[in-house]
């Protein structure tokens, strides 16, 4: 196995906007092929952390390498934003043709005429565009100018690739199209990514590692099931929601019953997914029934698994119980059903919960 | 009633007949202005351009100037290059006073603040993420200047039209620097000054005509190109 090379280090990053530090930063870092989701609340650093990538924004110090050398010098810097493309929140296409839009990050790069022509109708094909390639981008929907950003963005073909909420504002069938379109062309090229997302299933459908920010430091980070499940404190907890998460492979689907192999139990869940797939099986708190005896396997919850109370913690007129069935999950219980079942920690329980109550999404192999 | 019926006729005449005095005066103004339109686009969209995109103390007062510059009184630049270039003055060495050189001169002054403004006004108007995109996608900063200019040019095109119909249809300036001398700075606004004075309102008359013309031609042009840039 060789160490797997980072594409981006960053380290003692800080800006300061007025005198007051808006980002702070010891140390973050991209590795190869690698897949990151930036999340946190509006005014966490999110967008400023991408543009000091891209020595976009003033430091008041700090150094960022790329591929282990250290940028230092405006034609360093623009060496490295010629391999890392930016996709922003607005689309901000020229006042062009769509081809010309997509052809305009080429151009910059002195491309010759015939070379740019079939990169760009290669790229053009990739996002599904070929039938406005001479149209004015000031004509486009706002999904189809989200493509075309996306296009010319890729069309330079960037080792790295950079998204400041790329979809906000869309429609949820425009995103999951884009989306799909955007992570079948970073998978093809191996390209590294940052997104900035505020979507959590976005989030860990395709990134290999979270980063969590706030105030301008980063708060947590870590593979996704890591981060959703062991939320460092409060503000991570509510941030990235409660859900239970686990780390799952598709074993079997019949007719869209579909089963998943978790840490060594397997869950009946619904889904299209196949079997090799990896995905990740979301559970809310809520949705989990916990009793003392195994009387609830005669109920319509396909999901019944034997654990133990591993903790107890008060959340105003209910509790939440963390539980240990061989994996983690977490449940709800109001304080009467606490006093009827007599819980304490370390009591042994049944927990079951309905096949159609598990959220699955598909995840990258880490 | 005649007076004004009478004009016109002569007037058509002396179009139809292309009299030379008259197409003299009027292709002077034309070189004039355009010279002058020209000159203040190079460093109206150069400095405008160079203000809107940097940040820098004084900054906005410069702005302030700069669009107060935009309604300058003639007559004030008029004296001014008058003071500069008169005979004991800063200038007076070149021999420029009541020469072609001076009108185009304070025709400049005239049109220069009015190209800035506009241009300084269309390039803070872009998106103010635009320029993270461009620098994003490679480009060096001669290359972003370039490309920012590219995506304000039609407000740019309305820049040159209001300077080209600033200095054209001007008479305050062209008269204190140029003197209106027949045959060499006159020029059609100051010439129709004269023949009104002097009761010959059918000289006058074709001369207007002709200035209205070419403001109309000049406007005309540009809009047919905003239009067809403009995407429908």
């Amino acid at each position: 196995m060789t160490q797997q090379q980072n594409v981006l280090d960053l380290k003692g990053l800080r800006v300061d906007r007025g005198g007051v530090p808006v980002l702070d930063i010891p140390s973050f870092s991209l590795s190869e092929n690698e897949f990151i989701s930036l999340i946190g609340p509006n005014g966490a650093g999110k967008s400023t952390l991408l543009l000091s990538l891209l020595g976009l924004i003033k430091r008041s110090s700090g150094t960022v390498s790329y591929r282990g050398r250290e940028i230092v010098n405006s034609a360093d810097w623009l060496k490295v934003r010629r391999s890392i493309a930016m996709v922003l929140q607005e689309p901000l296409l020229f006042d062009a043709t769509v081809f010309d839009n997509v052809a305009s990050g080429l151009k910059i790069r002195g491309m010759g005429r015939g070379e740019i022509k079939s990169r760009v109708t290669s790229y053009l094909e990739r996002f599904r565009l070929v039938d406005m390639a001479q149209r004015s981008a000031r004509k486009l929907s706002g999904g189809e100018a989200r493509r075309v950003s996306l296009a010319r963005a890729f069309a330079v073909e960037p080792e790295v690739i950079l998204f400041d909420e790329p979809f906000a504002n869309l429609d949820p069938p425009t995103r999951q199209a884009l989306t799909e379109d955007m992570d079948e062309v970073i998978r093809d090229r191996g390209i590294a990514a940052i997104l900035v997302t505020h979507d959590q299933s976005e989030a860990l459908r395709m990134s290999q590692r979270i980063v969590v920010m706030n105030g301008g430091r980063i708060v947590q980070e870590g593979p996704p099931a890591g981060v959703m499940n062991h939320p460092v404190n409060e503000f991570v907890a509510n941030f990235v929601g409660m859900e239970t998460i686990l780390e799952g492979e598709v074993v079997g689907n019949r007719f869209q019953q579909m089963t998943v192999k978790v840490a060594g139990s397997e869950i009946d869940t619904v889904g299209e997914a196949q079997p090799g797939a990896l995905v990740y099986c979301c559970i809310r708190p809520e949705n989990v029934t916990v009793s003392t005896t195994t009387a609830g396997k005669k109920s319509s919850a396909r999901n019944h698994f034997g654990g133990r109370v591993a903790g107890i913690a008060s959340m105003g007129p209910f509790l939440k119980l963390r539980l240990d069935c061989g994996f983690p999950l977490t449940a709800y219980v109001t304080r009467e059903s606490f006093a009827e079942l007599a819980l304490f920690e370390g009591k042994e329980i049944f927990a079951s919960f309905k096949a159609t109550s598990v959220h699955v999404i598909g995840r990258r192999a880490a | 009633m005649d007076v004004i019926l009478e004009g016109i006729l002569k007037a058509a005449q002396l179009l139809a007949s292309l009299d030379s005095e008259v197409l003299g005066i009027a292709l002077l103004s034309l070189k004039v202005s355009g010279l002058a339109t020209l000159f203040s686009l190079v460093i109206g969209i150069s400095v405008g351009t160079l203000v809107a995109l940097t940040s820098f103390p004084g900054k906005k007062i410069l702005v302030s100037v700069v669009n107060t510059g935009m309604g300058l009184p003639p007559v004030v630049v008029g004296l001014f290059v008058s003071i500069m270039l008169w005979r004991n003055g800063p200038l007076g060495y070149l021999e420029l006073l009541y020469t072609p050189t001076a009108i185009v001169i304070a025709q400049t002054v005239i049109a220069t603040p009015i190209v800035m403004g506009i241009t300084i006004g269309a390039m803070q108007n872009l998106p103010a993420n635009l320029r993270l995109q461009i620098l994003a996608l490679g480009a060096t900063r001669r290359q972003m200047v370039m490309m920012l200019v590219r995506e304000a040019r039609l407000p740019l095109m309305a820049g040159v039209m209001a300077g080209f119909g600033g200095v054209i249809s001007e008479v305050g300036a062209s008269i204190m620097v140029g003197g209106n001398v027949r045959g060499y700075t006159r020029v059609l606004t100051t010439a129709t000054v004269m023949e009104t004075g002097r009761g010959n309102f059918d000289i006058a008359i074709a001369l207007s005509v002709i200035l209205l013309l070419f403001c109309f031609a000049v406007n005309y042009i540009l809009t047919y190109i905003q239009q067809r840039e403009r995407p429908r």
